[in-house]
């Protein structure tokens, strides 16, 4: 039992910060902290995926001269480095569009709390 | 002509050179940006033909991009189903940018070049969903589409923003799930290529990681897809975006979202291994036919015409994902035919919508009578053909559909999903009988004729709406070569 956890102990770390930006995106009225929680969620996936490329031993997936490239073992895997490049940028992309529309939001109702947005809302439509 | 072999890679060229010559033109001719579009869609539809001629009944057509061989390079898999799709898509986006041309200036104002060259990468993002044949790059397409989409929900009515932003935060969650899937599947297959994992899934398909992974990517689309559940954002999106938007998001956005189902549910996992532990497809068609119950039945109570078409979109694509999840060829066929029929009617029905709300200034059913009916006769002609077509009454393209997929639910074995699509037709019925009896029975209370007199929309807004409409009719004489082609694409094991 002990040996699965402390062998796991990457992947329920990630699951506790899955669920904290779930909690961050569903229950808090902010818009900005909505924002938050969905990009804590996006970095718990980022993180699963670099906990996935991790091996005892090995060193990061950067050429290195006393390390052969043919040595395998030696170097963690790049591939899900690489692909949560990729993800980064598209999570910052989310993020900077989610903050234009709350720029438009704003603009229009003057509030970011959700509560208010939908008062104004409803007393903009009889 | 263009060699096959290397056709896929062109969808994308396309699409992102039309992009570019949109920004760039929009530097001094914003008026330039919808005719780009609208050509730069047209030659990828074109192209999207001649590929579906082209393998329909061929092998699929690899195109692995940068010279890296797959498992380990991505790759463009363009086969009979990603060709269908991809017609219908770029057809349907041809006609509605085409349709725009008649609201621009009123709806986009000085914005036009941004706006055009968003929907072009919307186009680019769905293109590409349709055509990757790596799960990660899938997800990068999703979220280009996701994005672009985004934006082009929030041009419309004062609440707009506000739809754009529930969508975005529900719909990142989505692609989130989704991306957490795909990370089980690596992590347990060491690739993300589809062929490849297709091969290893036969051996793995029991266990958790696996499962696992499925549950949180038909989670994930299942939200991209409006799925019945997670549905709430689509209401919301389509009532406020403006006409354009709406007209051309409804449509196609949806249902690449099923058209990964499709991929992933059939040729990926495959029909034997999605059920081998949990009660997968049974759950998504009982909850899809749930769904079609329930938006027709939401439809019924709107006031407001977009909300009423959005809701019907809930239970439409109802449809397809049951059509899906029966996992046979008949929900198959019944599935993809809808999908045809479904974009060219619902792209019908918001195109009049959008006239109706140009012309009149509202959208709100209550106010439509028979002046509307001498005012446009042939945008109501549509809306007649669309709406018939939507309830499923023979010779039109709807019925054809609805009768595979009611094939489909006897072949399954399941009475339940049966009763679903029959008594949902009378819904449709209900809620699209309700219009046309105010339009064309309803005595308005006007004395004054000049109020009815024929003010019918520009041609350049009525030619796509009747190109549609006579599409619903030809398609439903020509179902069977069609239903015919579908059914040879089914996967078998």
């Amino acid at each position: 039992m002990m040996d699965y956890l402390v062998g796991h102990y990457a992947y329920f770390f990630t699951v506790l910060i899955m669920c904290l930006g779930l909690y961050g995106l569903m229950f808090k009225k902010n818009l900005v902290k909505k924002v938050i929680g969905l990009s804590i969620l996006q970095v718990a996936v980022i993180l699963f995926y670099v906990s996935l490329a991790s091996k005892w031993g090995a060193t990061v997936p950067v050429k290195w001269a006393e390390v052969p490239v043919t040595e395998v073992a030696a170097y963690l895997n790049p591939l899900p480095h690489t692909l949560m490049l990729t993800a980064i940028v598209v999570g910052v992309a989310t993020q900077g569009v989610a903050f234009a529309l709350m720029i438009a939001i704003w603009n229009r109702y003057k509030t970011l709390d959700e509560d208010d947005l939908l008062d104004r809302i409803s007393e903009d439509t009889p | 002509m263009i060699e096959l072999s290397s056709l896929p890679a062109l969808f994308p060229i396309l699409l992102i050179s039309g992009t570019l010559l949109v920004v760039l033109t929009g530097l001094r001719y914003s008026s330039m940006a919808q005719p780009i579009a609208t050509l730069t869609a047209f030659f990828t539809a074109l192209t999207s033909l001649y590929a579906l001629l082209g393998v329909a009944n061929a092998e699929p057509v690899r195109y692995a991009f940068g010279g890296w061989a797959p498992p380990i390079g991505i790759e463009f898999v363009l086969d009979g189903v990603s060709g269908f799709f991809l017609l219908v898509i770029n057809s349907v986006a041809t006609l509605v940018l085409f349709h725009s041309a008649g609201l621009r200036n009123q709806i986009l104002g000085t914005k036009q070049t941004a706006y055009y060259a968003l929907s072009l990468l919307l186009l680019l993002g769905l293109n590409g969903m349709v055509l990757t044949g790596d799960l990660f790059n899938l997800y990068v397409f999703l979220e280009i589409s996701s994005l672009a989409s985004y934006g082009l929900i929030s041009i419309g009515s004062r609440q707009a923003p506000y739809a754009a932003f529930r969508y975005l935060i529900i719909g990142t969650v989505g692609g989130t799930f989704y991306l957490l899937g795909v990370g089980f599947l690596y992590a347990v297959t060491g690739t993300l290529n589809m062929a490849d994992i297709a091969g290893l899934i036969p051996e793995i398909s029991a266990t958790t990681p696996v499962i696992t992974a499925l549950i949180l990517i038909i989670t994930g689309v299942g939200i991209k897809a409006a799925l019945f559940p997670m549905y709430g954002w689509l209401p919301e999106a389509y009532t406020h975006a403006n006409a354009i938007s709406s007209a051309l998001i409804a449509p196609i956005g949806t249902k690449v979202a099923a058209y990964i189902l499709v991929r992933i549910g059939l040729f990926v996992f495959g029909a034997e291994n999605v059920d081998r532990v949990i009660p997968a497809s049974q759950t998504i068609a009982i909850l899809a036919g749930v769904g079609i119950l329930f938006g027709s039945l939401m439809a019924i109570s709107q006031r407001n015409l977009k909300r009423m078409l959005a809701f019907s979109s809930v239970s439409q694509i109802g449809y397809i994902v049951m059509g899906i999840a029966l996992m046979n060829p008949f929900g198959f066929a019944g599935a993809l035919f809808h999908v045809l029929n479904h974009a060219i009617m619902k792209s019908a029905l918001f195109l009049v919508s959008a006239t109706i709300e140009q012309e009149e200034g509202h959208s709100d059913l209550t106010r439509f009578d028979d002046t509307y009916r001498k005012k446009y006769p042939y945008t109501m002609a549509v809306f007649t053909i669309a709406a018939i077509s939507m309830i499923g009454l023979p010779p039109l393209a709807g019925f054809f559909s609805k009768w595979m997929l009611a094939l489909g639910t006897l072949e399954a074995g399941s009475w339940f999903l049966f009763v679903v699509i029959l008594s949902s037709s009378l819904l449709n019925a209900v809620y699209f009988f309700r219009i046309l009896e105010r339009v064309y029975l309803k005595k308005s209370g006007q004395k004054d004729p000049s109020d009815a007199r024929f003010q019918e929309s520009p041609w350049v807004m009525r030619a796509p709406a009747l190109v549609l409409a006579i599409a619903l009719m030809a398609f439903g004489f020509a179902n069977a070569p069609i239903l015919e082609m579908i059914q040879l694409w089914f996967p078998v094991q």
